[in-house]
């Protein structure tokens, strides 16, 4: 396939690895932000090649991972209501909320149903006028203008019978956290690529000229990270701030100025608690305006629903780079793909599920 | 979840409301995929799509650069550690 395969040649890999493990002057601690990054480094051993020359910290970029208990239980009571059918990323069906997940609710007889866009969602609305179609709207700032348009859609089709359950994140407000921890050890970030086709890359140099750290927007191929890193290594040993972008084939800037004026149109930006981590100022978006009328959690009254989260996992520490996946007592015995504990395995972009099935386990490495 | 996949635009139809859809093929998997946020696209050119949405366009001239950019690494490297050296 165009665009993805000469992404992952071997020979220029070879020479990047090399020209990184040449630059570094000492391993240096970088953060690769997103979890379809995490997942690249992961699946092709990138991590483990480029040791000795960098730490590679996992950052909180899965938003299956940070959607709060909450509203995995906010969910499953809109489910069970009768009359709902209620639409969402494959992804979220398998998060286990304080009783069950969106599977179990669905064997229990609610009607929940897997869309691959969220246009789908509007199409049922449509077909359904005696139902009510409920939205689970997660994501980055990569999947905001998809989940702007449902809501835009069904307000211009002047659909009654749709509202979307909103849980969407920013990422520059969580770097800002990571970068705020006094024990915080990572030199420099890898940027969401996709996030960046949105939304440009400028807020990220906003954080890397207030914290003095540079950032290079990356893409999602082995080459595009290995070449990322290339370019980090040598911000870092020059002692360059500031942002490059290595994605230039699909990044620019402003980002894409079509996709952010809807956006803007349909949501505005609001508090948001992040799962494993807590409340993080200004890191989520709410519907605003005229859309506030498509909110599924004032319309079903659920709002007052809230949950406190069970110590059984060390995830938000993982989400925060803190630990790794397998430092955690319960990785790949009490907790795996197959009966999660916590979000972070689930989602194939999880760091937890990443070294679940690429078998990194703690050691492994000292016995090959 | 930020995954995107490229596709190559096989069809445009503009469509009621300012929507503008299309066709896009994954390397013969052909998809029905939202244009309006590159509404610019002609058929031919390739864009990132990501849950049914074209997130952006992609351009040719800036993955040639990167590619020229590797096989200057290449010759670098050649440079510092001729064929047959000891390194």
């Amino acid at each position: 396939m165009r665009f993805v395969d000469e992404y992952r040649d071997a020979a220029p890999a070879r020479r990047l690895i090399d020209a990184i493990r040449r630059r570094a002057s000492r391993p240096h601690a970088v953060m690769e932000v997103c979890g379809g990054q995490t997942h690249t480094l992961i699946r092709f051993g990138i991590d483990e090649l480029l040791q000795d020359a960098l730490e590679l910290i996992h950052g909180p970029g899965c938003p299956v991972c940070v959607t709060p208990l909450e509203k995995i239980d906010r969910a499953l009571a809109i489910a069970s209501r009768p009359g709902v059918i209620f639409t969402s990323y494959g992804d979220m069906l398998r998060v286990p909320g304080s009783s069950g997940d969106l599977l179990h609710a669905k064997a229990a007889g609610a009607d929940v149903r897997f869309v691959y866009s969220p246009t789908d969602a509007v199409d049922l609305a449509e077909r359904h006028p005696d139902r009510e179609i409920v939205f689970f709207a997660v994501g980055f700032e990569t999947t905001a203008p998809a989940n702007a348009m449902a809501a835009w859609l069904a307000h211009r089709k002047g659909l009654r019978n749709f509202s979307l359950l909103v849980s969407h994140v920013r990422v520059p407000p969580a770097i800002r956290v990571i970068l705020d921890d006094p024990d915080a050890r990572v030199e420099g970030f890898i940027a969401p690529g996709h996030v960046c086709s949105v939304m440009g890359y400028r807020e990220y140099e906003d954080l890397a000229a207030e914290y003095g750290v540079p950032f290079v927007v990356a893409g999602f191929e082995p080459l595009d990270l290995l070449h990322g890193l290339e370019m980090l290594v040598g911000m870092l040993e020059a002692g360059e701030t500031g942002t490059r972008n290595q994605y230039v084939r699909t990044v620019r800037r402003d980002g894409n100025p079509q996709a952010r004026r809807i956006m803007d149109e349909v949501f505005e930006v609001a508090d948001m608690a992040w799962r494993g981590i807590g409340p993080i100022p200004e890191s989520g978006l709410r519907l605003r305006g005229p859309y506030a009328a498509y909110d599924a959690e004032t319309r079903f009254e659920v709002a007052g629903l809230t949950t406190t989260e069970p110590a059984v996992c060390i995830a938000g520490e993982v989400l925060q780079g803190r630990k790794k996946p397998h430092d955690c007592p319960a990785f790949g015995s009490a907790c795996t793909p197959e009966h999660p504990l916590g979000a972070p395995m689930v989602s194939s972009e999880g760091a937890c599920a990443a070294y679940h099935a690429f078998r990194r386990v703690r050691g492994a490495a000292d016995a090959v | 979840m930020c995954l995107g996949i490229p596709g190559k635009v096989v069809e445009v139809t503009p469509s009621e409301l300012g929507i503008v859809t299309g066709k896009v093929d994954f390397g013969g998997v052909v998809k029905d995929v939202n244009l309006s946020y590159t509404p610019e696209v002609a058929v031919g050119e390739y864009v990132v799509v990501h849950v049914g949405f074209s997130i952006s366009t992609l351009d040719e001239q800036g993955a040639a650069e990167v590619f020229r950019y590797l096989e200057e690494l290449g010759d670098v490297a050649e440079l510092r550690d001729p064929p047959g050296g000891s390194g």
